[in-house]
């Protein structure tokens, strides 16, 4: 088994139990409070979330560290890049 | 005596406070229970209207009458500012100083825009959330000679999802009639990754946008706004200049509740989706499990208070207001909650203009996804309909 290595967070926002566009619009509201460099991980258990969120982190150009499928819900790691 | 609060004189509180008294006829002629409602200014407003003061076709006097006057003559009106909320001793403080308690309380303090949140907001955009506001949309409007028109979001959720495609369609068909439109570029932001929230109704509102001709941008909420570059700059760092910018501002819950510990800094307050009743527990642990947070037996919220995701309008108060009154009801006369109404399931019903006389209606509850049927003249002639009865209508139960 292997488990990909993902730097420290720094924050973490629990969406979970909130619908679409519910954790997307928690971690534009996180971006905004985070500091460049700073890690984010979204917890969300709606399936939209997987593609809407790495989407808008691709436009808003930061970085996507990773989505990983969780119990019962998925986590979404991403770096503020600017 | 039993003393039952409502806070807030909107669609919600007025409503419930009628439906509370009219089911506590006879315990209030008793003298043994009492409904008060505590609003700011005793004045009610139809806040649906203000959109179409934007459009040139209300008056904002139109829209206001006293609470007084829609109120049953069983219910009190504490005309006063809430200072706060102390759950231990079930009293609710007014700003006056004076202090009510209750044993059954309903909150319908609403939402409250907050253009403030973002830089030049109030030099820079229009809106319609305020009479005032649309009515300089309407002066802006008819200024308007052609160039870059940009309609966009300030976060989500804000009251009536429909309003802003609502108001694109129609600038857009006033454009056309005016002769404007090749003139016009017509840009509708979305914050989300489609054109509404609900799927069924982004699914009808995308080709109406696509015919139209007006560009739709997705993922793309208002941050920023630069004044002096005419820019509005969105949480993905795009630009979007703009000769005409109408921008739905921020919205959050009653800042009362928040300084009472009751709801979060967004404000919307955790409400039970089914009773109604609100949550003792205003920000969960992270991975709380929902079914382990107590609800609060005596306390119900209703409208755009609540946390509930479910569309902030009217509407939503209106089909909660008798759940919120059977449950209340239920309360004082010490029996379980019953009927069709013991429970909420979700619905929510309201219209949906797309210009050109056009309208649609979106019917939805928790289970069942709106099915908008095409539009048509009758669904917003239903809407016209609906505003000017409002008054004999809604507040007072009749519909």
């Amino acid at each position: 088994m292997t488990e990909v290595t993902t730097p420290q967070i720094t924050t973490t926002l629990d969406g979970r139990g909130s619908f679409c566009p519910g954790p997307l619009m928690e971690l534009i509201r996180g971006m905004r409070e985070a500091e460049v460099g700073d890690v984010l991980a979204v917890l969300s258990s709606d399936k939209g979330s997987k593609t809407d969120i790495p989407k808008w982190i691709e436009k808003a150009g930061h970085n996507l560290i990773g989505v990983f499928t969780r119990d019962g819900y998925d986590e979404i790691i991403v770096e503020k890049v600017r | 005596m039993q003393r039952v609060v409502v806070l807030g004189g909107g669609v919600g509180g007025t409503l419930a406070a009628n439906l509370i008294a009219r089911k506590l006829k006879r315990a209030i002629a008793r003298q043994e229970a009492r409904v008060a409602v505590v609003d700011a200014t005793g004045r009610h407003t139809y806040q649906p209207g203000y959109m179409y003061i934007a459009m040139g076709n209300e008056r904002p006097e139109r829209l206001v009458r006293s609470e007084k006057s829609l109120l049953d003559g069983n219910v009190d009106l504490v005309v006063d500012k809430i200072a706060g909320i102390d759950v231990k001793e079930q009293s609710v403080a007014l700003a006056s100083g004076e202090t009510l308690p209750y044993d059954q309380l309903v909150i319908a303090t609403g939402s409250r825009i907050m253009p403030e949140l973002i830089d030049d907001f109030d030099t820079e955009a229009h809106h319609f959330y305020t009479p005032g506001a649309a009515a300089r949309l309407r002066t802006a409007l008819d200024a308007f000679k052609g160039g870059r028109i940009v309609i966009g979001i300030a976060g989500i959720p804000y009251k009536c999802p429909p309003a802003p495609l609502e108001v694109a369609f129609l600038i857009e068909s006033e454009l056309r009639e005016r002769g404007l439109r090749d003139k016009t570029e017509i840009t509708f932001l979305s914050p989300i990754n489609r054109a509404f929230t609900i799927e069924s109704v982004s699914e009808m509102a995308a080709p109406i946008l696509e015919q139209k001709g007006i560009h739709l941008e997705l993922l793309a909420g208002i941050a920023q706004i630069d004044a002096e570059r005419k820019v509005a700059i969105t949480d993905a760092f795009e630009e979007h200049p703009y000769d005409l910018l109408i921008v739905v501002p921020p919205h959050k819950g009653a800042q009362m509740l928040i300084d009472s510990g009751l709801a979060p800094k967004s404000g919307w307050l955790p409400t039970d989706r089914h009773t109604l009743q609100v949550k003792t527990v205003a920000k969960p642990a992270p991975g709380q499990a929902d079914e382990d947070i107590p609800r609060y037996a005596n306390i119900h919220a209703l409208g755009d208070t609540t946390d509930l995701p479910l569309s902030k309008a009217g509407s939503t108060a209106h089909f909660e207001a008798p759940i919120v009154a059977e449950r209340v009801a239920a309360g004082i006369e010490g029996r379980k909650p019953s009927g069709k109404h013991a429970d909420y399931t979700g619905k929510v019903m309201c219209f949906f203009e797309v210009g050109d006389g056009k309208g649609t209606l979106l019917q939805f509850d928790y289970e069942h996804p709106p099915r908008p049927p095409k539009p048509n003249k009758i669904w917003h002639l239903g809407k016209t309909v609906f505003n000017k009865t409002y008054w004999h209508t809604v507040p007072r139960g009749r519909v």
